[in-house]
């Protein structure tokens, strides 16, 4: 069974649940650790790698988010060079794809832009790669644009574990890794997807949109996943 | 269906066809006492120079000749790589090197020798000397020991070697405790590359509550460029392997273990699957093992191509049936492994070490080797030297022996420039740090590490800049994509590589690329992508001037990049204002 644990998150004295993540300690007491691929709900992955912090003793960046608290932990979220870090992080998601805010659906909404506005991102100084990507618009209500996803996987995990369907996976791998629908079919042809849209909910940047919306225009509800979770337990 | 019996002479060679045909019958076995034997190599190396041919022949030529005390057997790896096909007569403590199957370096010298007795010392009709030849005679063998000894597709030779005691007496005599201990004495670590305890590894899974069963995996999936040391041991003397898991087994109280071999190495699978059912057969796997209560069975697991399944977690994903991408650790495997069960993952060198340390005790093993690194190492020794090939050398050999003894110096009489040792996450150590003895410890205060065992020596016709930008493209090529650092991370190093490869870059992209080298050590999820930088910070730290050239003087010293400005008329044309 869980019992408490203290620990110091930035030197403020902090009480947890033993099953709680460094992340999810650091929320409850007002302490802002960005995140990109963690989504309250969801399964954690660990994959954006934007919530390192810096714990005493150990010689490595540990991830907040898949991090478990123990007791006397002393953990650090801001400094110089996990702020450099997370500059990086930001930078490399929007080298690596092709992220244009003023023609995004999701402009304004986005996490990402949110991210790189926090840490006064204001250019990149590596070259962009500059993929060339397609747009899988065959689904009636929804469209995937390539171009604009980050693979954080939140759509892969809501869709598994919340909705049960499995439409969404990763093929490939490197910067090759792309979303893909049933095996890599188009979306609109999926036997597995319900439309039920939760992906379209959950995703940080403008990859996964309504069709009909215009940039800027919707906001998606990302935080109402914890009440699915919620409602699923509660029937027998 | 394939023919039985031998191909008819003067058939096209088939490899393929061979090695799956039914293997031909030997000669008569001799009656009376055997004066000597023809030890023919059947690992990937010598096969692929035809040694499947070349024992034909001496069957063939043994039978003709009425030779009724000479026995002609198929063995695994005698190590000399670079001049096989080898035939090893054991009796004579000889190595034949570049047996023909036909002519007068064909089994006719190998006879000669045999018949003729010892032939004068030098000849090279002679064969080498194992006790006078540094290739061999440096080299202390308790992974290899049997490499070249015995038929790796035989339960009867390893048995006969003694193999299989160490199991029978590990579960009739000993406790799992008992032989946890032993191993820890030893003092062995991890032959994967980071050096884990061994000892204490096994200790934590044994203490992990596995209610719903406890596992044992092999990592055999070895992937770095240039290292083949998992593979010459499966292609060998798998049931060493064998042996050593089922002893894990007994240790951490697991009744079923995983093998996890990549496709790409055919005949070691083949013959792994093959020792896995004659194990079974004779009782040494499956149910009652040595008529105790002890049960273990081992399946193969065949890699689908992914460099990163060698990493444990991703492993565990592989063999799960899930995609092979690595999670955060902890929780470690030992704890929730597979299927959330404790699992136990060693590499096969040290799967392979456990018979030896069960059977000759840990202080024993704990007597060769130095202070923190005990035992041997096997290295798979390979580029611009003279021996290539395998390799086992007590940990503490200075990497000048390894290089200028065992391996007979460079290749070509070239100078000697760096060795590079731990594959994509290592590094490459320069020449005047060639007397460092060979240990975890050492290896990595150099800033490289022990990895697995691939060791390329390079030549000054090697660039530094070029051997960075291979490893990094080797990482990103094999990166998973599942964590940012690692997946756009080494793609940007890489492009800035090439830029400083091909003359275009400034001191500011230089120093873009060991930013983000720091960035993406210290924020990737696994170990692909924390030691991917790691080949740009070795060859900066012991090659920065080479780096400098390519960008203040536009030349590539090796001669090797392919920098735009007249390199091909000669660097002396470039160079100018820095």
């Amino acid at each position: 069974m869980s019992e408490v644990r203290t620990l110091v998150i930035d030197g403020k004295d902090v009480a947890a649940s033993s099953d709680e993540t460094v992340l999810s300690a650091a929320k409850e007491n007002g302490i802002r650790i960005p995140t990109l691929c963690h989504l309250d709900g969801l399964s954690d992955v660990g994959a954006c790698r934007l919530c390192m912090v810096e714990v005493e003793g150990s010689r490595k960046l540990l991830p907040a988010c898949a991090t478990k608290v123990e007791e006397g932990m002393r953990v650090t979220t801001q400094s110089d060079r996990l702020i450099a870090y997370r500059r990086n992080i930001i930078e490399l998601f929007f080298l690596e794809r092709n992220h244009i805010c003023a023609v995004c659906v999701a402009n304004n909404h986005c996490e990402l832009q949110a991210q790189a506005r926090e840490l006064s991102l204001t250019h990149f100084e590596l070259p962009a790669l500059h993929p060339e990507l397609a747009v899988d618009a065959t689904h009636e209500r929804f469209v995937l644009d390539q171009n604009r996803c980050i693979l954080c996987t939140r759509c892969v995990r809501v869709c598994d574990e919340i909705e049960g369907a499995h439409t969404w996976d990763i093929s490939g791998r490197g910067v090759a890794s792309r979303l893909v629908s049933d095996l890599g079919t188009p979306w609109g042809s999926s036997t597995t997807c319900t439309s039920c849209g939760k992906c379209v909910q959950v995703c940080p940047t403008g990859a996964l949109f309504e069709k009909g919306r215009s940039v800027a225009e919707p906001k998606p509800r990302r935080p109402y996943v914890p009440y699915l979770v919620k409602a699923q337990r509660r029937v027998p | 269906m394939t023919a039985e019996g031998p191909a008819a002479p003067g058939t096209a060679p088939d490899t393929g066809a061979a090695a799956r045909r039914r293997r031909p019958a030997g000669p008569v076995l001799p009656e009376g006492p055997v004066r000597a034997s023809a030890n023919v190599c059947q690992a990937a190396g010598c096969l692929s120079l035809g040694s499947d041919r070349v024992f034909e022949a001496l069957c063939e030529q043994v039978t003709a000749r009425g030779l009724t005390d000479v026995v002609v057997r198929r063995v695994g790896c005698l190590g000399l790589c670079a001049a096989g096909p080898l035939v090893s007569v054991p009796e004579q403590g000889r190595v034949f090197d570049y047996v023909a199957a036909e002519g007068p370096d064909g089994p006719a010298r190998v006879l000669a020798a045999i018949s003729g007795g010892p032939a004068a010392p030098g000849s090279p009709q002679g064969g080498r000397v194992v006790s006078e030849d540094p290739f061999f005679s440096r080299q202390v063998k308790v992974v290899l020991e049997r490499c070249g000894a015995i038929d790796p597709e035989s339960l009867e030779d390893y048995t006969a070697s003694g193999g299989y005691e160490a199991l029978t007496r590990a579960v009739t005599e000993m406790s799992p405790e008992e032989v946890i201990a032993e191993v820890v004495v030893s003092g062995l670590r991890g032959r994967g590359g980071a050096g884990y305890p061994t000892g204490l590894k096994w200790r934590t899974v044994a203490k992990s509550s596995g209610s719903d069963g406890r596992f044992v995996v092999c990592n055999a999936d070895e992937g770095d460029p240039g290292a083949f040391m998992d593979r010459s041991v499966l292609e060998s003397c798998p049931h060493q392997v064998l042996e050593g898991m089922a002893i894990a087994g007994y240790a951490v109280r697991a009744e079923r273990g995983y093998v996890y071999v990549r496709a790409e190495y055919p005949l070691a699978v083949k013959r792994l699957t093959n020792a896995i059912r004659q194990a079974e057969r004779e009782g040494f796997l499956g149910r009652e093992i040595a008529g105790t209560q002890f049960n273990f069975t081992i399946e193969a697991r065949i890699g689908a191509g992914a460099f990163v399944c060698g990493e444990e977690t991703a492993l565990i994903a592989s063999i799960e049936g899930g995609r092979g991408a690595p999670r955060p650790r902890p929780p470690y495997p030992a704890m929730s492994g597979l299927w959330g069960a404790p699992t136990l993952i060693n590499n096969v060198e040290t799967m392979a070490n456990i018979p030896a340390v069960v059977s000759r005790g840990g202080a024993w093993l704990a007597g060769i080797g130095t202070e923190r690194s005990k035992g041997t190492k096997v290295f798979a020794l390979a580029g611009a030297v003279q021996n290539t090939g395998l390799i086992e050398v007590p940990m503490g050999l200075t990497l000048r022996q390894i290089v200028f003894d065992i391996g007979g110096g460079l290749a070509g009489g070239r100078r000697f420039k760096a060795v590079q040792t731990g594959g994509p996450s290592g590094g490459c150590i320069p020449e005047d740090m060639l007397d460092m003895p060979v240990d975890y410890e050492s290896l990595a205060s150099a800033g490289s590490i022990m990895g697995s065992g691939g060791m390329i020596v390079m030549d000054d016709k090697t660039c530094m800049v070029d051997v960075a930008k291979f490893f990094m493209d080797f990482c990103r090529e094999e990166s998973c994509g599942k964590c940012l650092p690692c997946r756009a991370g080494t793609e940007e190093m890489f492009r800035l590589l090439e830029r400083i490869s091909r003359g275009e870059a400034t001191r500011l992209h230089l120093a873009q690329l060991e930013s983000l080298a720091g960035m993406v050590r210290a924020t990737s999820l696994c170990g692909l992508g924390q030691g991917a930088p790691n080949p740009v910070f070795s060859t900066l730290r012991y090659f920065r001037d080479e780096y400098m050239a390519h960008i203040d003087d536009r030349v590539c010293p090796a001669g090797v990049c392919p920098i735009a400005v007249p390199a091909v008329a000669g660097p002396s044309k470039a160079g100018g204002d820095k």
